[in-house]
């Protein structure tokens, strides 16, 4: 049955943690970390729908992110669009975008679809990099300050605010999604396109309509770091950004909500733990995902499943 | 036209390089099925540890034969470390080899530096005119030796017992087994041969372009393209991939703008993705490796 505007016990813990971190927080630098480990956990929210639930695989997502940033921030900061309005145009253009470009991308399957993304994200990099006229190239460009109707956000709580809301909003909107006709219709892609194809249901038609919607949260996501970090460069669009993005989703745990979302936030924060390790940071991080992709290929969401397991079998052995 | 045959000559010698790291992927596609994105880092790990060898006073031959073993006891770790995995779904193979490239990447900057190096050139600095193009000797011990390595590769697989059953492992792993191969053995070697294609890559290149420890992403990405471009599998299709983006890549360049050289190569790969997925040689019922 389809619980309408399903709110759970998570939601409401969540939101408690969310709304205590800040009380922890010494300086400015932790709210930085904060509100980029949130925003990388809504991208990774949609890019978990797109992976883990359609079964599509992106290696183009940061670029996507980037894109739609500096859609954005050209708008506000060259042409004096308001923010929103700006961010909205944005959203448009990159749904338009990633609707057209889903059709053909889409078709393809597994290592090919993983390179189509990619050559998609590198030539958008590669673009943002020399037209430098409009986009800074590669030094980046400075951006206009976000307000919505008038109000300014200057400090950096009040951006905590804005971004935590947005996760849990999306959180809740995705739970829901999941849970609904929509959700099962995603999973049965994922479990057979063929077998989904023959019960009637319009695969290619759903599998665009996830992957657009990835895109817009991604730019939304993107456009809000760019324009509270006040400064944006082509490295959001990298290579590397996309491969992150992917890398904490298989790091949380494929298709679970809460495993992008700590996938996320582990990958943002570890490599600020990691920088006291110098020069050995990248080889650590790299030793870290070949870590757990050998001993916890579900992710790092397993964890919880194993230890449910154990609770279950002791339940059962009481019971028997 | 002088130029054009200058650009096209340059863009061969490039070619090459691609077609190597296309075959590397090629190898370890056909034997496991694993698209391994630390190829590029072999190469790196080639070209970096030949520098760094040269540089602690070895003589240029030795550093080549050390290079050459430890990018293959490299390749071999990456073999090892994937037999370890538990679930061997697809994309969590690929994060691990993605991971593995980052560790590499990490552990050059720590054995090695961030700096750019080189090594110079082992046949001399001089070139031959060609109608007016010049081609230096490095460039034409590229393309002669890559050939060599198409050809050794061919020969390899089609007339020995050993590549005969890699062969017959890449086609059916149990009936292989069943047979007594020995499919460990077969995948370290294939793997020891990807790593030993790409460093032989990383060293012909790196008196040319010189090497750090980043050049390896964007090298492994292209020859991915240059293998999918000719038909992902294919030994000949990874060469026609390779010379088809060296060259495309080099006349971009020249012609339209050097800032989009970069993207040739994937816009290529898209243009073959959708139209021809299964790449120039992906039609032809050719016979795999």
């Amino acid at each position: 049955m389809l619980k309408r505007y399903n709110i759970n016990y998570q939601i409401v813990l969540l939101s408690f943690v969310l709304a205590c971190l800040p009380f922890f927080f010494p300086n400015d630098f932790y709210y930085e970390i904060a509100i980029l480990a949130i925003l990388n956990a809504i991208i990774c929210i949609g890019l978990n729908l797109l992976m883990g639930y359609a079964g599509q695989v992106s290696l183009g997502h940061g670029a996507f992110a980037g894109l739609g940033a500096y859609i954005s921030v050209v708008l506000a900061t060259n042409y004096e669009f308001s923010p929103m309005s700006s961010i909205l145009i944005s959203i448009i253009f990159m749904a338009c975008f990633a609707f057209v470009i889903s059709k053909p991308i889409l078709k393809l399957k597994g290592h090919y679809l993983a390179m189509g993304t990619l050559g998609i994200g590198i030539i958008i990099n590669i673009i943002l990099n020399s037209e430098d006229e409009i986009t800074g190239g590669a030094d980046g460009m400075s951006v206009a300050e976000f307000s919505i109707f008038g109000y300014v956000f200057e400090e950096s709580i009040q951006w905590y605010i804005l971004c935590a809301s947005l996760l849990v909003v999306i959180i809740w909107a995705f739970n829901n999604l999941i849970d609904s006709p929509f959700g099962r219709l995603l999973r049965s892609i994922h479990d057979s396109e063929k077998a989904a194809g023959s019960v009637g249901i319009n695969v290619p038609h759903y599998k665009s309509y996830v992957f657009v919607i990835s895109v817009i949260i991604a730019t939304v996501a993107g456009s809000f770091y760019a324009f509270f970090s006040g400064y944006i460069s082509p490295e959001e669009a990298s290579f590397t950004h996309s491969i992150e993005l992917v890398v904490m989703v298989v790091f949380g745990g494929l298709g679970r909500v809460y495993g992008a979302v700590f996938g996320a936030v582990i990958l943002t924060v570890l490599p600020q733990l990691l920088t006291a390790l110098e020069e050995y940071e990248t080889l650590v991080f790299g030793g870290i995902i070949i870590f757990v992709m050998i001993f916890m290929p579900k992710g790092i969401a397993s964890i919880w499943d194993y230890f449910m397991d154990k609770k279950d079998k002791e339940k059962s052995l009481v019971k028997n | 036209m002088t130029e054009l045959f200058a650009y096209v000559l340059s863009g061969v010698t490039v070619g090459f390089i691609y077609t190597l790291v296309g075959l590397g992927f090629t190898v370890i596609y056909n034997s496991s099925g694993i698209i391994n994105f630390s190829q590029g880092e072999f190469v790196m790990a080639g070209g970096m540890s030949t520098a760094f060898l040269l540089y602690a006073g070895l003589p240029l031959g030795v550093s080549f034969v050390l290079a050459i073993l430890i990018t293959s006891m490299i390749g071999i770790a990456l073999m090892k470390l994937i037999s370890f995995s538990k679930d061997g779904s697809q994309i969590s193979l690929i994060i691990l080899t993605l991971g593995f490239a980052i560790a590499l990447r990490g552990l050059a900057q720590v054995i090695f530096d961030k700096q750019l190096h080189t090594i110079p050139s082992f046949v001399g600095e001089g070139s031959f005119e060609i109608y007016g193009a010049t081609l230096s000797y490095q460039s034409l011990l590229i393309i002669v030796v890559s050939i060599i390595i198409v050809f050794a590769l061919y020969e390899f697989f089609h007339k020995t017992k050993t590549g005969q059953a890699m062969m017959a492992a890449s086609d059916n792993v149990d009936a292989a087994r069943l047979m007594g191969i020995n499919i460990k053995k077969i995948l370290i070697l294939n793997f020891a041969i990807s790593a030993v294609i790409a460093s032989i890559g990383g060293i012909l290149l790196t008196p040319i372009t010189s090497t750090n420890y980043e050049v390896g992403i964007m090298l492994g990405l292209k020859g991915f393209c240059a293998a999918i471009i000719g038909g992902l599998g294919h030994l000949f299709g990874a060469v026609a991939g390779g010379l088809i983006l060296g060259i495309l890549e080099s006349l971009v360049a020249g012609y339209v703008s050097s800032e989009y050289k970069d993207a040739v190569a994937f816009v290529v790969l898209l243009a073959i993705l959708f139209f021809m997925p299964g790449g120039i040689f992906g039609n032809l019922k050719a016979q795999r490796v």
